[in-house]
C-alpha cells in the first residue's frame, strides 16, 4: 500500500502535475494576499476564479469565431488564420475574463465598503450568486447546464524552456508547463514588490495595520480597499484563466470546487505574504494533485477525493494556533 | 413611535425594497434572453398557483427550507456564520436512509422515532468540527465549514456507492425506503400525484419552539446577548464559548432533523450523488429574509418556495433556465445585509419621526 503511494507519487510527472494544479490555487492565493493587507476578508475569491474562468472561455471561443470567419479545415489559409484565431480568442479571453475577476472584486467593495454590508454575508452571497449565474450565463452561451465542450475555445500555449528542458528529470518537471503557470510564479516576486516597494503598496498596508491611523495622515482609506480588492480580482482572475483555459479548453459548473477557499488557507497559513503563500499553495498543489494521482489506488476515491478539503481544515487550524500565539505575545509586551 | 419600533418598520420595509429590486432585475433579465417574454413572467409569477398540484409543490418545496432556515437563524443570531447545514443535511438523510434499510423490520412509530433522533444526532455530529474548531481555535467557521461541507458530501457519495445502494436498481439510488417508516402524506388522498407530508408540520413546529426559546428562555437571552455584544455578554458573566458552541450545535442539529424528515418525507429512495442539494444556502437567504427570527421563517421559506417552483414552471414553459434564481437569491441577501441601502429613506424617516413626537410633547403642554 505505502509502496504503491510512493510508486505513484515519486515520479517527475507528478510532480510536474503539482506544479500545474498549484497555480489556480497560487493565482488566488496571491490575490487574496491585497485584500487581507488591506484588512478585508475577500470570501469571493472563489467567484472570481469560477468568473473568470466562464468568460475566459466564451469569449476566446466567440473571437476565435470571428477571426477565423467563414473558413472551414482544409481550406486554403485555414492552418495560416487558425493560428491568429487561437492568438486573437486567447488574449480577448484573458482580457475579459481577468476584467470580470476585477469587477466581482469592486462589486464586493462596493458592497461591503461603500453601502457597509457585512463582508462575510456578502461573500456568501456573490458566492450564491456566481454559482447560479456561471451555469445560467453557461446555458445562454453553450446551450448547456454541465460544461462547455460546445464551444470551440482557445487554450494558452504550452512553453519548452531551452536548455532546461534537456536536462533529465528536472526539464520533465519544469519545463514543457502551460504559459499561464509560469505566469503564476512569475507573480510571486511582482506581488512581493507591489505590496513591499510601491506606494499603493505601502498604503494598503497601512490601511490594514490600522486604518484609523492612516485616514490621520490623509490616506484615503476606502479608495485603497477599492484598489485593494481591484487588484485581489485581476490576480485571482488569472487563476480562473488557468482552470479553464490551460489545461483543459472547457468551462464546467462549480469547476472551482473550493480552490477559492483553499487559496485563502493558504495565504493565511503564509501569513500574507507573497512567499510563505506561495509555499502553502505548493502543499495544497500537492494535496490536490495526489487526490488526482492515486485515484487508481484501491481505496474509495471519495476519500482521496475529501484529501484537500481536509488539508484546508488543518492549515485553518495551523493559522489560527499561529495567530493566537502572536496575540499572546503581543498581549505580553504590552503587559510589561 | 419609539425608535426601536421606527427601527423594526424601516426593516422590514428594507426587505421589501430589496425584493422588488431583485424581481426587477429579475424581469430585466428575463426580458433580455427570452424569446417569448409575456408568457416568461406570467409563468414565473402565477405559474404555481395555475393547477391545485402546484400550489401543493410550493409547500413541499417548503418544507426542508423550514428546518435549514431555523438552522441558520438560530446560528446568526449568536453571530456564527455557520454554513454545515447544508453538509448536516445532506448526511444527515444519508444516515437516517442508512438506519432505515438496514432495520426494516421495526415498527412503524420506534423505526420513525429512532431515525429522526439519528438525523438530529449526525447533525449535531457534522457540526462539531467547524463549532470546535472555532471555539478552541477560533479557526473562520465559514471557510472551516464550507471544506467540512465538501469531505460531508464525499462521505455521503461514498455512503450511497458503498453501503446504501440497491444494485438491483439500475440507477444510482439507495435501496427503497420501507413502507412504513414513510411519513404520511397530508395532501395525497385530496390531490393525486402530491406529496406534502406531516414532516411540513414538524417543520412548523420547529419554527414555533426555536421562536420561544430564542424569544422566551434564559439560554435564548443568552445567545441573542453573545450576537448583540460580544464582550457585554462576557463581562455580565455568560458564557460566551459555551453559547457559541451550542448554538452550532443545535444549528446542526435541526439541519439534520431536516434532511431525515425530507428522505422520509418526500423520497422513496435516497438519490443524491455528487452535489450538494442546496438547502443550507438556501437556508441563508430564508434567515436573512426572516431578520433571524424564528417565527418569521414560514413566510420567508414560503417566499422562496414559491419564487423557485414560478422559476421551474418558466424554465419548462420557456426557454429561461431555473439557475437565474440562486442570483436573485444573492442580491436579495446582499440588499438586505447593506447597512447603508436605502439610507437616506432611513434618516428621512428618523427626522420625521423626531419631529411628530416633538410636536406631540408641545401640543401636551
Amino acid at each position: 500500500m505505502i509502496k504503491d503511494i510512493f510508486s505513484l507519487i515519486c515520479t517527475p510527472a507528478f510532480l510536474a502535475s503539482v506544479i500545474r494544479v498549484t497555480a489556480p490555487i497560487l493565482f488566488a492565493a496571491l490575490g487574496g494576499i491585497f485584500a487581507s493587507r488591506s484588512g478585508i476578508f475577500n470570501m469571493a475569491l472563489e467567484s472570481m476564479l469560477l468568473w473568470a474562468a466562464l468568460v475566459g472561455v466564451i469569449v476566446s471561443a466567440a473571437v476565435k469565431k470571428m477571426v477565423l470567419g467563414g473558413l472551414t479545415m482544409g481550406q486554403a489559409g485555414y492552418e495560416a488564420a487558425l493560428s491568429k484565431a487561437n492568438l486573437f480568442g486567447c488574449i480577448a479571453g484573458f482580457v475579459c475574463g481577468v476584467g470580470v475577476s476585477v469587477f466581482v472584486g469592486l462589486f464586493l467593495a462596493y458592497m461591503g465598503i461603500k453601502l457597509r454590508a457585512n463582508l462575510y454575508l456578502t461573500g456568501l452571497a456573490i458566492n450564491t450568486i456566481s454559482t447560479g449565474g456561471t451555469v445560467f450565463v453557461l446555458y445562454l452561451a453553450a446551450g448547456e447546464k454541465g460544461i462547455s465542450t460546445s464551444l470551440s475555445s482557445c487554450t494558452m500555449p504550452v512553453i519548452n524552456i531551452p536548455i532546461i528542458k534537456d536536462i533529465p528529470i528536472i526539464g520533465e518537471i519544469i519545463s514543457g508547463q502551460n504559459l499561464m503557470v509560469y505566469i503564476a510564479f512569475i507573480c510571486i516576486p511582482i506581488v512581493h514588490i507591489i505590496i513591499n516597494k510601491t506606494t499603493l503598496g505601502l498604503r494598503i498596508r497601512a490601511v490594514g495595520e490600522n486604518a484609523n491611523a492612516a485616514e490621520s495622515v490623509g490616506v484615503d482609506v476606502q479608495n485603497i480597499q477599492f484598489k485593494a480588492l481591484a487588484l485581489s480580482g485581476l490576480f485571482a482572475g488569472m487563476g480562473g484563466i488557468t482552470l479553464s483555459m490551460a489545461a483543459v479548453s472547457f468551462f464546467s459548473r462549480g469547476m472551482s470546487a473550493g480552490k477559492g477557499f483553499m487559496a485563502m488557507s493558504a495565504m493565511n497559513v503564509g501569513k500574507a505574504t507573497p512567499l510563505g503563500t506561495a509555499a502553502a499553495a505548493l502543499i495544497f498543489g500537492v494535496f490536490d494533485a495526489a487526490s488526482n494521482a492515486l485515484k487508481t489506488l484501491s481505496i474509495p476515491t471519495q476519500f482521496i477525493a475529501a484529501l484537500p478539503y481536509a488539508a484546508t481544515l488543518v492549515a485553518l487550524v495551523v493559522f489560527a494556533i499561529q495567530s493566537e500565539k502572536k496575540a499572546r505575545k503581543i498581549r505580553a509586551l504590552q503587559d510589561k | 413611535m419609539t425608535n426601536k419600533q421606527l427601527e423594526k418598520r424601516f426593516n422590514a420595509l428594507k426587505t421589501v425594497a430589496a425584493v422588488a429590486v431583485a424581481l426587477v432585475f429579475a424581469f430585466v433579465i428575463i426580458a433580455f434572453i427570452s424569446d417569448n417574454v409575456g408568457e416568461a413572467v406570467y409563468q414565473f409569477l402565477v405559474g404555481p398557483l395555475l393547477r391545485p398540484s402546484r400550489i401543493i409543490n410550493v409547500f413541499e418545496r417548503m418544507t426542508p427550507l423550514l428546518f435549514t432556515g431555523t438552522a441558520i437563524c438560530i446560528m446568526y443570531q449568536a453571530n456564527v456564520f455557520n454554513m454545515v447545514g447544508e453538509g448536516a443535511f445532506l448526511i444527515a438523510a444519508s444516515m437516517a436512509t442508512w438506519f432505515v434499510t438496514s432495520n426494516s423490520t421495526m415498527g412503524r412509530l420506534p423505526i420513525i422515532a429512532v431515525c429522526l433522533i439519528v438525523g438530529i444526532g449526525t447533525g449535531v455530529l457534522a457540526a462539531v468540527i467547524p463549532a470546535v474548531l472555532k471555539i478552541k481555535f477560533k479557526a473562520n467557521e465559514i471557510v472551516s465549514s464550507l471544506m467540512m461541507n465538501y469531505i460531508l458530501l464525499k462521505i455521503s457519495d461514498y455512503m450511497l456507492l458503498y453501503v446504501l445502494k440497491d444494485t438491483a436498481s439500475g440507477l444510482q439510488a439507495s435501496y427503497p425506503i420501507p413502507e412504513q417508516a414513510k411519513l404520511t402524506k397530508i395532501t395525497a388522498s385530496f390531490v393525486k400525484g402530491t406529496k406534502l407530508h406531516s414532516g411540513f408540520i414538524i417543520g412548523l413546529i420547529v419554527c414555533v419552539v426555536a421562536y420561544l426559546f430564542i424569544y422566551r428562555t434564559k439560554w435564548g437571552y443568552e445567545i441573542r446577548m453573545v450576537g448583540a455584544n460580544r464582550s457585554f455578554a462576557k463581562y455580565s458573566g455568560i458564557k460566551v464559548l459555551g453559547v457559541a458552541l451550542a448554538t452550532q450545535l443545535i444549528g446542526g442539529g435541526i439541519a439534520g432533523l431536516g434532511g431525515a424528515v425530507e428522505i422520509l418525507g418526500y423520497y422513496d429512495r435516497f438519490i443524491w450523488y455528487g452535489t450538494q442539494p442546496g438547502y443550507g444556502f438556501d437556508g441563508v437567504l430564508v434567515g436573512v429574509l426572516a431578520g433571524n427570527n424564528p417565527i418569521m421563517v414560514p413566510f420567508a421559506a414560503l417566499f422562496l418556495a414559491y419564487l423557485r417552483s414560478g422559476a421551474a414552471c418558466m424554465s419548462r414553459a420557456t426557454d429561461v433556465p431555473v439557475e437565474f434564481v440562486d442570483v436573485l437569491q444573492g442580491i436579495i441577501i446582499i440588499l438586505v445585509a447593506a447597512e447603508l441601502f436605502l439610507a437616506k429613506t432611513k434618516h428621512k424617516l428618523i427626522v420625521n419621526n423626531a419631529k411628530k413626537n416633538l410636536e406631540k410633547e408641545e401640543s401636551a403642554k
